[in-house]
This record gives C-alpha cells, structure tokens and sequence, in this order.
C-alpha cells in the first residue's frame, strides 16, 4: 500500500492522544487545574491534529460530515462516531478537572473507553480487510491497541506501566509482522485464483493494461525491498520500544529522560506505521505481476 | 445505503469469454468514451500528452502468458472491470452511504454527490474495479453502463453496455445472470464459467469463460510436411566436407 504521510500521521498521533486520553480518564496521573491543562492540551493536540490530517488524503473533504451516516456496516464511520462522542465525553471530564478541581469518575471512565474503542475501530478498518492478507489477522488490532496503549502509558508518566506495556507492543509488534509475512501465501489468493487460468508458476503477466501508470499501482503496488525493511524494523524496534523501555527503567529517571524517551517512541512508532503501509500487499498488485507470492 | 440487499430481482453483468478475446481493447476505449461523456464526472486524464500520463479507466486488459506442462503455450487477453458481486465489499466499508448496490438489478454505483473520496471502497475491491478520479476526487467505476441500458432514446440494439455493443470478436455478452435460462448463464453453464478469486468470498456476477484447450498443432498431418523436413542433419559429399571446414575455421 502507498504509504500516505496524511494517514501514517494520522493513524501515529491519533493513537497516541487516544491512549493519553484514556490514562488521563482512568486518573493517570489524576491531575487537576493547569497541570491537568498542559496534558489535556497534548492529548486533544495529538488526538485531534491525528483526525485532521486525516481529512487531507479525501478527494472530497467538505463532504466529510456524511461519514457519519453508515456506521451500520462501516468502521470508518464507526470511528468517526466513537472519536467525536470520546472528545466530547473527555472534554467534560477535562474542564472539570481543569477549571472546577473536580475529578467525575464516572465520565472519566467512559471517555477512556470510548478512547479505547475510537483505536479499536481505526485498527478494524485495516483488520476487515481480506484484499490485505497482512493486515486481515487478528493481531491488527492487537497491534495497534497494545501500541496506543504503551505510548498513553509513556506520555502519561506511568513509568512501571510503560515500561511493562512497551514490552508487551513490542512482543505483538514482532509476532505481527512475523504472521503477516507468510500472510498473503496463506491466503491462497495467487496469480492462478485472480485469472481463473494455468495453475501458480505456469502464468505470468505479459503485458499491463497501459504503458503509463495509473491509481490501482501508486495506490496499491507500493514495493519495499526486503533488505531496506529488515533494517527499518530494526530501527522501529529500538526507537519504538527498546530504547524508551531502557530510558524508563533507569533510576531515578527525570524529565529529561522522560522526554528522551517519548522523543524516540514518536520516531520509532511512524517508522513502525510507515512498515505497516509500505508493506501491506493488496491483493490486485498480482493481475499486474508484482506480488511473488 | 451501504447495507447490502438481501436478494436482488435481477442480477445484471457481463460474461467474458477468454478464449476470444483478441486483446484489441476497443472496449476500453469504447468504455472512456462513453462514461466520459455522459453519466457522472468525466475520466480524467493527466498529463495526457506528456511523459507520464495517467488516467481513469474504469475497464482495463491484462494479458497474461501461460506455459502449461503439456502442450502449447498461451497468450490469453483479459479483460477486467467491476465483476459487480453479490457480497461487494466496496459497498459495506463506504463511510457516507455513496456505495450501493441496487436491489431491482444488482448494479453496484457510487452516488458521486455523496462521495468523500476516502478510497476505503477501492482499497476493499480485491480486483482493482474502482479508481479515485484525479481531478473530480471521486471513486468511479463501471456502472455496467446503466444510462445505456434502460436508454429508451437509444436504439434498442445499443441498448448494452458499450463495451459489450464494441467488441469485435463477440468475446463479451451482457445480460441476467441470475436467471438461469437467460443465454449469459446458459453460456456460463455450457463453457464451463467461472469466478474471479472466488477464496476473497465476494461472489462476483460477472463470469469469465476459460479458453478452450488448444491442439499441439506439431503434431497434425499436413500434405506440405514432407517438403518442410529439416535439410540433411548429417551432410555426406560436399556439404559434408563444408562442414567440416566451416568447423575447424
């Protein structure tokens, strides 16, 4: 798949604000007046900036607000609700600690799983996709989940918990990729199933459909060398979990290390989605030859 | 809405015989023409005349070359548009309702007023039927020419899909596949048609007709062959010793 910058951003920073959010709704830190300003002010930065990127890759974006109308059927729309109802829910929650120095369980309880779930059904709209072998797996939202999760542990403060929870991601970040890998072979879709002709390794594409490019290639056949994504997630499993987990589990770690820590979960955590984009093989990429598998 | 219908009364698509499909793709061009000038925003192109062009096809044909173990090898011409399946699932991902499926003939359409251009439908098609339109920033498709076919101002002979009114070779047919004396599906039952990734569970309409099993033309008689044996493959005389000299040189 192409790797958007407007989705990898998106899907990155939304993921992080939600997870803060849903700390900040259990009490995690249970912080009041303008302490609690300066996390709610990341969390809805990360949150909201997240879904705005988002609206840069629609062809149409001044139509947006009919995505609300199929969540019966559809996750995109699913997650356009759940998000606005989790801002909303975590916005009173945050004027009331801010301003008020009152904490509402209950609402804080709420928006955090509303948090929750907005990540739930981001990571569904990858998961539901059969044309994606890689990202049709049950550890899709696992993935995504476990990740929004650690990086709300870390910008939270939580220390312990961030550390145990980066290990964790990084645990199900390895087995993603790992199942994903042999995904599209084990989905028995190949040349042979896409034509209905010869059986796999007696057809080959001859010819494309057009000498120039078109949509369905930029869109679908983005191709990642084997060698540049072994290094890539090398460097997403350091910055991502490895080495905030070490910054963390150091005595007495301050805010600077803090800070250290968050600075390469970022850049490990778009390393890691810009993998999750480039790498997904969709399934049309085998009428034009481009899949091996 | 993106619900999809239980059941449709008529299920309206194309059956495309492989075997007689000459590669020519009148079709495509036939498919630009037609759906740039009438129903919906136009087919784009960019950068037409210069050196990276780029446009919106909603048909395109592959060509793919098999080498089986036994007997000859094969070029076979494939067409590829919206196979228009009973379980789409461009149709269920649409955020804003723009995908649907109709329930009096099966057609699967984007309302284009209703279209965010999110490209969630185009990433859930498995065979690459819709394509994001550069400029207008809308998903099209094959409408399986809809604006043609209940067309009572056109003849009733042009009243198919234009790629179907097209084709020169006969390779593509239209009409109800879920009727089962219609001639598309008698055609289907008799050549043996079939679905297009049937393991992605979409249960597409549209049907592709394989291409016949072809003769190892070698081993048929002909009255020439005597005439065409290969020359001497071991030369006596003087072609002999040229040979011999042309060898050693």
């Amino acid at each position: 798949m192409h790797p958007a910058p407007s989705v990898i951003i998106f899907t990155s920073f939304s993921g992080l604000g939600f997870g803060l959010l849903l700390f900040l709704g259990l009490g995690f830190p249970p912080v009041t007046g303008w302490v609690a300003f300066v996390f709610y002010a990341i969390a809805y930065a990360l949150a909201v900036g997240g879904l705005l990127a988002s609206t840069f890759h629609l062809g149409n974006p001044q139509r947006a607000l009919k995505a609300f109308t199929q969540w019966k059927t559809s996750w995109l729309s699913r997650e356009a609700w759940l998000s606005v109802m989790a801002l909303l829910v975590m916005a009173v929650y945050a004027f009331c600690a801010v301003f008020l120095d009152t904490r509402l369980t209950a609402i804080g309880w709420i928006g955090a799983a509303l948090s929750l779930l907005t990540v739930y059904s981001t990571s569904m709209i990858y998961g539901q996709l059969r044309t994606v072998p890689r990202w049709n797996q049950p550890l899709t939202p696992v993935h995504l989940l476990t990740l929004s999760i650690a990086g709300g542990a870390l910008l939270a403060g939580q220390m312990t918990a961030a550390a145990a929870l980066l290990a964790l991601a990084a645990a199900v970040q390895v087995a993603h990729w790992q199942v994903g890998d042999s995904a599209l072979k084990e989905s028995g879709t190949n040349l042979a199933t896409a034509t209905g002709l010869g059986t796999p390794g007696n057809i080959r594409a001859f010819e494309p459909p057009h000498t120039g490019t078109n949509y369905l290639l930029k869109e679908f056949v983005h191709v990642v060398g084997r060698k540049h994504s072994r290094k890539l997630r090398m460097i997403a499993l350091t910055l991502c979990y490895g080495l905030p987990v070490v910054l963390l589990i150091i005595p007495g770690a301050g805010h600077l290390l803090g800070l250290l820590a968050v600075l390469s979960h970022v850049a490990g955590l778009v390393t890691s989605r810009w993998l999750f984009f480039a790498e997904a093989e969709h399934v049309v990429g085998l009428y034009y030859g481009k899949r091996s598998a | 809405m993106t619900e999809l219908p239980a059941s449709t009364q008529k299920k309206l698509g194309l059956v495309i015989d492989l075997d007689t499909c000459v590669g020519c793709h009148a079709c495509v061009i036939s498919c630009k023409g037609w759906n740039t000038e009438n129903y919906g925003a136009p087919l784009s192109d960019t950068d037409a005349y210069g050196a990276d062009p780029s446009g919106t096809f909603l048909n395109r044909v592959h060509s793919y070359e098999i080498t089986p173990a036994e007997g000859p090898a094969q070029l076979v011409h494939f067409p590829k548009s919206c196979l228009h399946c009973e379980d789409a699932p461009c149709v269920t991902v649409c955020p804003t309702g723009a995908s649907y499926k109709r329930q009096e003939d099966g057609i699967v359409l984007v309302n284009e007023t209703a279209c965010i251009g999110c490209g969630l439908c185009a990433w859930a098609c498995p065979y690459g039927a819709r394509e994001l339109d550069a400029l207008e920033g809308v998903m099209k498709k094959c409408t399986l020419c809809v604006d043609r076919i209940y067309n009572e101002n056109l003849p009733e002979e042009d009243r198919q899909p234009a790629c179907v009114r097209t084709c020169p070779a006969g390779a593509r047919h239209f009409g109800d596949l879920g009727d089962p004396d219609s001639d598309v599906s008698k055609l289907v039952a008799e050549r043996g048609g079939m679905d297009l990734m049937p393991e992605q569970g979409t249960k597409p309409v549209n049907k592709y007709l394989p291409p016949r099993p072809k003769q190892d033309r070698a081993e048929e008689f002909d009255i020439l062959a005597p005439f065409l044996e290969p020359v001497a493959e071991d030369p006596k005389g003087f072609l002999g010793w040229l040979d011999k000299a042309l060898e050693r040189l």
